[in-house]
């Protein structure tokens, strides 16, 4: 019996095809995806980063439901033009806490992995209101009903208890969840005061590096503006990588970490 | 199989398939395809041996070569950073930017490389050119806020403006909605008038020059220690938080900073930029027409 005819006997029942297109792909996603999580390198060590505050998570959310990730990536590959452009390249640490992580492929306006306090939130606010009235030669849709719209934050407590499911520890915390139970409590509070701009120590000390508000001239109301430029503003400001690189030669010594 | 038989024009067998009559022929690839196939498979193997692949457990084979794609990267960076170095990196850092300007050579390097940097990061804000935006000043005329030589934007691009840095640009005007009415629109007028050329005497000029005049100067003609802009000219910023009206009168306008005054905020760069493209930016935006 030649294998030629085996063939032949897979492309003639369409079920047995099917299961044998099943077990391939299967075999191709094991050996694919599997390894990156028992390989230890594929998230390096990085101190710094942490969850999103419950007001740059509610950003995000916004940044996910608008399909700002058509346009933009968040994601600075090692080549020299991006790194001169846009800064250090991405790590793997700086989106372990996004879910789904907002990488994207697509690059029709600039890489926004690291523009975090590249810009002022004034100018944030009348760019995504409307792009043209500061950079005319732009193609970005104008955003203004976000400045408009009240942000929807009833549900904020169980959207962090939702992602504490998910199971990425928060070492900083002391928990093998991604937000402790003080930070489930106070979520309502920190967001509110994030937008507000009050109580920056508190906050801080849950969220380093928390960019406090208020983002969009209206500090009565919480919109979704004062979320996304939340948000944007905490892009790619966590890590110091000054002494990353630092860590990154020690480490490199001891074990192949890097690879 | 049935119904195999020989193509007499050809000289192959058919697959034995036949439809309306069209038999099928069982023609063999051709062998420069099949040798290219097989060359593929021999490719991969050899990727497999030289280049990092095949996982287990907690690390993965790292390939004949070793190679990482950061590694790569660091490399090209730093034989670049060296070419850099020996043409003119070196030179930039020992010198100020106003060696910088006046060196022809050096000048060179500050301009073309200023030129990407501000189109990167300033453009935005300040418009293609540094031509301005409603609400960010134009850096291409002469009318300055913090000044316009060398040394004052140098300061003003590392530390910016209104931010958490320590040592950005702090001034800010007051809100002076405390006034009466009256005299809000004296001075309005006033300065308004200075805008045109033709300022009146009288009340306004009189509570101008106690209540302004620290900031903007006696004639209005600014103050860059104070960050106060130049009144006697007809520049307006965006008065009016997050509301711009480029349309309304001068008159309007000095009531809107009166009451509601506009804090312009700048990020620092000197966190983000190194030192040598600080100064490049900076010679490039004196040279834009308005560098005293
Ligand atoms: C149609 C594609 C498109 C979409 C969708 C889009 N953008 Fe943009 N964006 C652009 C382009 C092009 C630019 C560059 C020109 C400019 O600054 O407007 C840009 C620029 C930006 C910048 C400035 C980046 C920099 O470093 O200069 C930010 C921030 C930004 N976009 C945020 C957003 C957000 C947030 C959303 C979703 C609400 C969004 N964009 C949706 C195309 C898009
Ligand atoms: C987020 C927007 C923004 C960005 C980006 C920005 N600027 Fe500015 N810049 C401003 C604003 C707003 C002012 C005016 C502040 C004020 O009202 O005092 C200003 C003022 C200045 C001034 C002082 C002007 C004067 O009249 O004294 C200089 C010089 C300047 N910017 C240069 C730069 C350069 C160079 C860059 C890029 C490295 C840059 N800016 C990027 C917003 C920005
Ligand atoms: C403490 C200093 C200070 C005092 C006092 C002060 N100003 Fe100002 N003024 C500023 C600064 C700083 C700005 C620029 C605001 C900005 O950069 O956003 C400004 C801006 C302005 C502008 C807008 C300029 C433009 O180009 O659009 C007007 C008009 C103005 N001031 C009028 C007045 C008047 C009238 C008074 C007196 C009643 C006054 N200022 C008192 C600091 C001051």
């Amino acid at each position: 019996m030649s294998l030629v005819n085996h063939h032949a006997k897979l492309e003639k029942n369409a079920i047995l095809l099917m299961v044998a297109i099943f077990i391939t792909v299967i075999i191709g996603g094991l050996v694919e995806i599997m390894p990156l999580f028992t390989i230890k390198s594929t998230i390096e060590p990085v101190g710094n980063v942490r969850p999103y505050s419950p007001l740059e998570l509610s950003g995000r959310n916004i940044y996910v439901r608008e399909g700002c990730y058509l346009c933009h990536s968040q994601m600075i590959r090692p080549f020299r033009s991006e790194r001169e452009r846009y800064g250090h390249y991405s790590l793997a640490a700086e989106s372990m806490y996004g879910h789904p992580f907002q990488w994207g492929s697509k690059r029709t306006g600039p890489d926004l992995a690291r523009v975090g306090g590249k810009y002022s939130d004034e100018w944030h606010v009348a760019h995504l209101k409307d792009p043209q009235s500061v950079v005319p030669e732009s193609v970005m849709p104008g955003y203004s009903h976000l400045a408009d719209t009240r942000l929807d934050y009833g549900n904020i407590q169980e959207h962090l208890e939702t992602l504490n499911v998910v199971g990425m520890p928060n070492p900083k915390e002391g928990v093998d969840t991604m937000y402790s139970q003080t930070m489930v409590e106070k979520a309502k509070a920190d967001l509110e005061n994030q937008a507000r701009g009050n109580n920056a120590k508190g906050i801080r000390s849950r969220y380093p590096k928390a960019v406090m508000g208020d983002f969009d001239g209206k500090p009565k109301t919480i919109t979704e503006m004062d979320a996304m430029v939340a948000y944007l503003q905490m892009l790619g400001t966590l890590v110091d990588f000054t002494s990353w690189e630092k860590g990154l030669n020690k480490t490199e010594k001891q074990e192949k970490l890097w690879r | 199989m049935a119904n195999v038989e020989k193509d007499e024009v050809s000289g192959q067998h058919t697959t034995g398939h036949e439809w309306d009559g069209i038999k099928e022929l069982n023609s063999p690839l051709p062998s420069w395809w099949v040798w290219v196939f097989y060359a593929t498979i021999i490719w991969a193997i050899a990727y497999w041996i030289v280049y990092p692949s095949i996982p287990f457990g907690t690390g993965y084979f790292d390939g004949l070569t070793d190679w990482n794609a950061r590694e790569v990267h660091e490399k090209q960076m730093a034989k670049i950073a060296q070419h850099k170095e020996q043409t003119w990196l070196a030179q930039f850092r020992e010198a100020s930017v106003q060696k910088i300007a006046k060196d022809d050579e050096l000048r060179q390097y500050a301009m073309k490389g200023g030129e990407v940097i501000f189109g990167d990061n300033c453009a935005p804000c300040h418009g293609t050119g540094g031509a301005g935006n409603p609400g960010f000043p134009t850096l291409v005329d002469d009318a300055w806020i913090w000044g316009g030589s060398l040394k004052q934007i140098k300061q003003t691009v590392t530390h910016g403006i209104r931010n958490s840095d320590a040592q950005s640009r702090a001034s800010q005007m007051p809100a002076f909605g405390w006034m009466s009415e009256k005299k809000q629109n004296a001075i309005a007028e006033y300065v308004a008038g200075l805008a045109k050329g033709n300022a009146p005497d009288g009340a306004g000029k009189k509570a101008f020059e106690t209540n302004c005049a620290t900031c903007h100067g006696p004639d209005g003609g600014g103050m860059t220690q104070m960050g106060g802009p130049p009144l006697n000219d007809r520049i307006w910023l965006c008065p009016g938080r997050g509301t711009c009206v480029p349309e309304i009168s001068a008159k309007q306008h000095v009531l809107r900073q009166i009451q509601n005054p506009k804090h312009g905020n700048m990020p620092a760069w000197g966190n983000r930029l190194s030192d040598a493209e600080i100064k490049q930016v900076t010679v490039w935006v004196h040279a834009q027409g308005g560098g005293q």
